[in-house]
């Protein structure tokens, strides 16, 4: 089976490759890139992608699929099937399961399962100790052998900064990135962010500090003992400042946002919507526009989702009680395509923080669009308006705070290992 | 004017009007609670439930007198004994007393924007009366018609609020009604218990008690919020009854007409002193008083609006 992708702009950020032209994939690999491919006399599926874009499949260094252990917030297949809705062609998962992907079997679980059920590619990340207590380094090697592509306590800080040393230390054996989730437990025991809406709204609320403050003894303790280290969902002015200072000193960090911290405010708490509750909390118009000008000016190095289902029940309670976590992976493209709007950033600005990017991290061979290479992309429309509805999601997380909202730029095509794994219903051709 | 909102949740979404239209309403109430026979039939055959999933004495009684005195029925639900206690969710919970069709329920809440969240679930009305550390909209209603009724107008007055300011709904809701105003409010307390940002609200932080109080037409003292971690925020009771507890002698310090207000409970001999309490400056005692007006408006309001 073949698939012809033909008329569209194909867009590749890594090799700056950006025309129109036509993709012939054969198998799982792209074969040719070229203008006016024939695809006549053999078995092939012809996409006419005019007036659309042709890009490398996005990758999400940051999601939470829940399985094993919650499966009524989201599995292996449900997230994927969100994935690749959203234009996502590899994703990372989160350690935070039950049981907590700690050890080998439990890898082992994810990777088995993603292969049978998975709509596209997933890479566990294992957790940095075991249970997640922040006491003990987990079989980090042992997992890695089973396919764990990153390590991370995603959910809270290594509390203990020794521990955290040893794991930046030990984790350079397999060259795998330590993803760091940075929270002062003591001083986050809230709900939102501190500021003016928390002011109004009475509800706890955690400074922009909390996460500040181990952003910098993080970044301290990975070049003192020269590792590589990756800030996970970066909210607030203050951290991104910095980043950008200590980027000068030490080149190996790197760091994501979300598009929920680029999009809106603490402000959307104000009508006590449980779906806006999220860790770290929505910050202040002056950090949102921070992250965004991190994002123009590369500190800021990838978007990542996020991706925190929940059912029903953990939302529909009273602000204080409800679960974090937003629903990311169908509304993040528009989200970021809001960036190109705007004209903070270019089309190939935009990508390489979705796909090369998170790719390099992660190790991983895919994220770009080039003869030879894997057939891992997508056709998307940047200018498509739509409204999201999250009853449409394919995530079982119907968490959403866009829902209503109309966006612009909407995913059609998602072609993973040379098979096409989702296909809007409103594409024709 | 025409009274139009299902629900009173807060200050917040009140105009200047509004509140001046409740405090008015109550006016003409008040009387009716001075009478032999404290009842007019206004309200009957309605229905008022109160939902206190926090202890209460003065506003859940506050709130059934009030109701009782239009003649609607009143019926008081406790989280201790209610089937919160078993698990059930503040929306079942509201959507089982819906399907008794109540006509008014009034909650109170340890957790901000939960009368919010209930007034998404029924159609009935909802009245905060209390919401975690945000908002009291019928304590400060009744406080600002407590203070223009002494003071004759809330224009011109000098307020200062002392106490736990940070875990304070009565606070937040009083800053929010009084900026309709031209008012100058100061916040008193140590840093702790000052919440980042007030000046945006208008609000002056001060940390002295003595220059807080200077001038003052109105001092409303706030008793600590143990149940909000309030006592965390001060190394001990006794340190901050010496630094921030009012005494008599400070009352020379304010306005000579100056008057002295408790939302209550209030804690004795820590925020605020016998001799000041009941001293010929306390008015706190008609805060209680007032409060049944301004809830018999409250409700008069709510049910009688225009659809």
């Amino acid at each position: 089976m073949s698939i012809l992708i033909k008329n569209g702009r194909v867009i590749d950020p890594k090799s700056g490759l950006d025309g129109i032209l036509d993709v012939f994939i054969e198998g799982s690999l792209i074969k040719k890139i070229d203008k006016t491919l024939s695809g006549e006399g053999k078995d092939v599926e012809v996409i006419d992608a005019a007036g659309h874009i042709v890009a490398p499949g996005l990758i999400d260094v940051h999601a939470h699929l829940r399985e094993p252990g919650y499966e009524w917030k989201e599995t292996i297949r449900t997230g994927t099937m969100a994935a690749v809705k959203g234009g996502f062609t590899s994703i990372a998962c989160m350690a935070n399961t039950n049981p907590v992907n700690d050890s080998k079997s439990v890898t082992d679980y994810i990777i088995t399962k993603a292969r049978s059920e998975g709509a596209c590619r997933v890479f566990p990340c294992g957790a940095i100790t075991k249970n997640l207590k922040g006491e003990e380094l987990a079989e980090i090697g042992e997992m890695v052998e089973a396919g764990i592509r990153a390590i991370s306590d995603d959910g809270k800080s290594v509390k203990n900064s020794g521990i955290l040393r040893k794991a930046l230390e030990y984790a350079k054996l397999f060259n795998i990135p330590v993803i760091s989730h940075c929270e002062d437990e003591d001083l986050s025991k809230g709900y939102v962010h501190e500021g003016r809406a928390s002011l109004l709204s009475g509800l706890d609320a955690v400074p922009g500090i909390a996460e500040e403050i181990i952003v910098r003894r993080d970044i301290t303790l990975a070049a003192y003992v020269d590792s590589p280290i990756h800030l996970t969902h970066i909210s607030t002015a203050g951290s991104v400042d910095a980043i950008r200072q200590a980027k000068k000193d030490y080149r190996k960090i790197t760091c994501d946002t979300c598009p929920h911290y680029f999009s809106i405010t603490d402000e959307a708490t104000l009508g006590f919507d449980t779906n806006t509750k999220v860790n770290p909390p929505l910050r202040s118009r002056d950090d949102m526009e921070a992250i965004i000008e991190g994002l123009r000016n590369n500190t800021i190095d990838i978007i990542a989702t996020d991706h925190a289902p929940h059912e029903g029940t953990s939302k529909d309670v009273e602000f204080d009680i409800a679960a974090f976590g937003i629903s990311g992976l169908e509304t993040a493209l528009a989200l970021s395509l809001a960036l190109v709007h705007q004209g903070v950033l270019t089309l190939h600005e935009l990508f390489r923080k979705l796909t090369i990017n998170p790719a390099k991290l992660l190790g991983l061979p895919y994220g770009e669009i080039k003869a030879g290479k894997t057939a891992d992309l997508i056709v998307f429309n940047p200018e498509i308006e739509w409204t999201v509805d999250k009853n449409s999601f394919f995530s079982k997380g119907k968490n959403t705070p866009f829902h209503g909202r109309e966006l612009r730029g909407k995913n059609l095509i998602t072609i993973v290992d040379g098979k096409i794994a989702y296909k809007d219903p409103s594409f024709k051709g | 004017m025409k009274w139009t909102k299902k629900d009173l949740l807060g200050i917040t979404g009140l105009s200047k009007e509004e509140i001046l239209f409740i405090l008015d309403t109550a006016e003409s109430f008040r009387d009716i609670s001075r009478r032999d026979v404290k009842k007019v039939p206004t309200l009957r055959g309605k229905t008022v439930i109160t939902l206190f999933y926090e202890p209460s004495t003065r506003t859940r009684t506050s709130f059934e007198i009030a109701a009782k005195r239009l003649s609607a029925d009143t019926i008081n639900i406790a989280a201790s004994t209610s089937s919160y206690v078993k698990g059930e969710t503040l929306k079942d919970t509201a959507k089982t007393l819906e399907a008794m069709k109540p006509d008014v329920t009034i909650i109170r809440h340890s957790m901000p924007g939960a009368p919010h969240m209930l007034a998404k679930i029924v159609e009935s009305s909802v009245v905060n009366g209390g919401d975690g550390a945000h908002e009291h909209p019928t304590q400060a209603l009744l406080d600002l018609f407590t203070m223009r009724e002494k003071k004759g107008t809330l224009d011109g007055l000098k307020i200062a609020i002392i106490g736990d300011i940070i875990h304070s709904r009565v606070a937040r809701s009083n800053i929010f009604a009084l900026r309709h105003f031209d008012t100058e409010i100061i916040c008193c307390g140590p840093p702790t218990m000052l919440p980042p940002h007030l000046e945006d609200l208008g609000v002056k932080p001060e940390h002295s008690l003595e220059k807080a109080i200077r001038n003052a037409d109105v001092i409303m003292t706030l008793r600590i919020q143990k149940e909000r971690g309030g006592v965390a925020y001060i190394p001990s009771i006794k340190e901050y009854s010496t630094m921030f507890g009012l005494r008599k002698e400070h009352l020379s310090k304010a306005k000579k007409d100056v008057i002295v207000m408790h939302p209550g409970p209030m804690n004795r001999g820590i925020e605020i002193m016998d001799d000041v309490a009941d001293g010929t400056s306390s008015v706190i005692l008609d805060q209680v008083e007032n409060g049944v007006a301004v809830r018999m408006a409250v409700l008069y309001l709510l049910l009688g609006r225009e659809a």
